[in-house]
């Protein structure tokens, strides 16, 4: 690979597949019986980002915004179904993840643009927008796993709560505010050590496509910043729209604990 | 009448819990006794709307229970459920909680003082007490809503004889102080005929025996 330019051939790409062998030989050695699904993880990403790619170059080639806002949408319910599968626990999980992803895209997006971060063209939205809903899918989706479980969990102290004429959004408060956390921790945690213990991904990108360092950072820093917002709409929209599937409209458990 | 349930089923988990079940609680001190699994704490649950019934009705002083502002029920009508129940956080946030729940101001140490423990628990974490202490905190929560009726699930059944015959003189003397009534859930006929006046006898999820205690296990003791 030539070190000023970002042109890969598919040589090069394909001479990366050694160090998925490592993976594999790794499972296989320890028997952790995962050599399937990397296998899997390889050729899914290599066609989602292919066909992605084409998809993109489609957008740019047509400049248009409508196509740009397509793409974010399918992203958003791609998200959403993604989410939902580890939010087995949370009854009617779907709408909440939904208007969780979609409004931190659309607010995200809207403000880095009317803030005058980013123009408002393919060139930035894309890429912009996909990080922004892969980041507040993880978020929504890693809150409502610890929402249903504590639900779930803790009916008994719930219930407690409920019997002294708490309402449910006073029963579920604490939870809430866990689930929250939970949600939004890793990102902050990542943003703390970011440029001493890992390089992230932008910058790393920049770098390797022969960017001033300087520039590189820049644009890292307002990605992780972005991103900061974006997971804390989407982790709060999702909790605090799925808290309420737990509950009936007189404040009572839909599931009550065993007695 | 306290309490009325009228024709009550409620079905959970696919398994029939109160069948058609008619029973009356009066103002005082009742009692809901039966063996374990035979629906009482479901019939209590009832009583202030932790569950509505599927069939039948719940009165409440002569009115049915959906008709009332079920959260205002719920501080008047206050359940004490079986143990783990407190919330994370120290005697006082629990007690400090259930007063703001009803808008009160509560005064901690007295409300300590009414459910037999020392002022100075106020600032133990609550969920590091002994059982029996748990419980009272459980008690001295609901007071903080200045209840009218306290409804109580099993509040002895995980402690020993010493701790349930001081958790029982204690809601003895609440109810003369205080002038409130209770309804009392127990496997034990013992305990139902030391604390109560009226007692109904669950059995699968019926009413099987209702009357006053003298009369249904006073005699048979």
């Amino acid at each position: 690979m030539d070190s000023s330019t970002i042109d890969v051939t598919l040589g090069e790409v394909a001479a990366s597949l050694a160090l998925v062998a490592v993976a594999i030989a790794v499972s296989f050695w320890r028997r952790t019986e995962l050599e399937g699904d990397i296998a899997v993880a390889v050729v899914r990403s290599a066609v989602q980002l292919i066909a992605i790619g084409y998809v993109i170059q489609a957008i740019f080639d047509e400049d248009s915004l409508v196509l740009v806002f397509a793409l974010i949408a399918v992203m958003v319910v791609f998200g959403t179904f993604q989410a939902r599968a580890r939010s087995r626990r949370v009854p009617s999980a779907f709408w909440p993840l939904l208007v969780a992803l979609g409004a931190a895209g659309v607010a995200t997006l809207g403000l880095v643009v009317a803030l005058g971060i980013f123009e408002p063209e393919p060139q930035f939205l894309v890429p912009v927008g996909g990080m922004v809903v892969g980041n507040a899918m993880t978020a929504a989706a890693v809150a409502l796993n610890r929402l249903g479980d504590e639900m779930t969990d803790r009916a008994r102290q719930i219930e407690a709560t409920l019997a002294l004429g708490a309402t449910s959004t006073q029963a579920a408060a604490p939870i809430l505010r866990r689930s929250l956390r939970s949600g939004t921790i890793a990102l902050i945690d990542s943003t703390k050590t970011t440029g001493l213990i890992f390089f992230p991904g932008t910058m790393v990108g920049m770098l390797l496509a022969g960017a001033d360092p300087t520039d590189a950072v820049r644009l890292q820093l307002i990605l992780l910043w972005v991103l900061l917002g974006s997971v804390a709409i989407a982790a709060l929209l999702a909790t605090t729209l799925a808290y309420r599937n737990f509950f009936t409209p007189a404040h009572q458990l839909r599931e009550p604990p065993e007695p | 009448m306290l309490f009325e349930l009228e024709g009550v089923s409620l079905t959970r988990a696919g398994k029939r819990v109160l069948v058609d079940l008619t029973a009356q609680l009066p103002e005082g001190a009742s009692c809901v006794a039966g063996p374990s699994g035979s629906g009482k704490s479901t019939l209590l649950r009832l009583l202030n709307r932790l569950a509505d019934p599927e069939s039948g009705r719940v009165l409440y002083r002569d009115a049915d229970v959906r008709d009332r502002d079920v959260l205002e029920l719920r501080r008047e009508a206050c359940l004490v459920p079986q143990l783990p129940g407190l919330l994370e956080g120290t005697v006082a946030d629990n007690v400090k909680f259930a007063a703001g729940c009803a808008h009160r101001e509560p005064d901690v140490g007295h409300l300590l003082g009414l459910a037999g423990l020392d002022p100075t628990y106020a600032d133990r974490d609550g969920n590091r007490l002994s059982v029996g202490e748990q419980q009272r905190v459980m008690l001295a929560r609901a007071l903080a809503v200045e209840p009218r009726v306290l409804l109580l699930d099993e509040p002895t059944s995980a402690l020993d004889s010493d701790a349930r015959d001081a958790v029982e003189g204690t809601l003895l003397d609440l109810r003369e102080r205080l002038d409130i009534s209770l309804v009392l859930v127990t496997h034990d006929l013992a305990q139902a005929r030391r604390m109560a006046d009226w007692v109904v006898r669950v059995e699968a999820g019926r009413a099987v025996e209702q009357g006053p205690v003298g009369e249904l296990i006073g005699a048979r003791g």
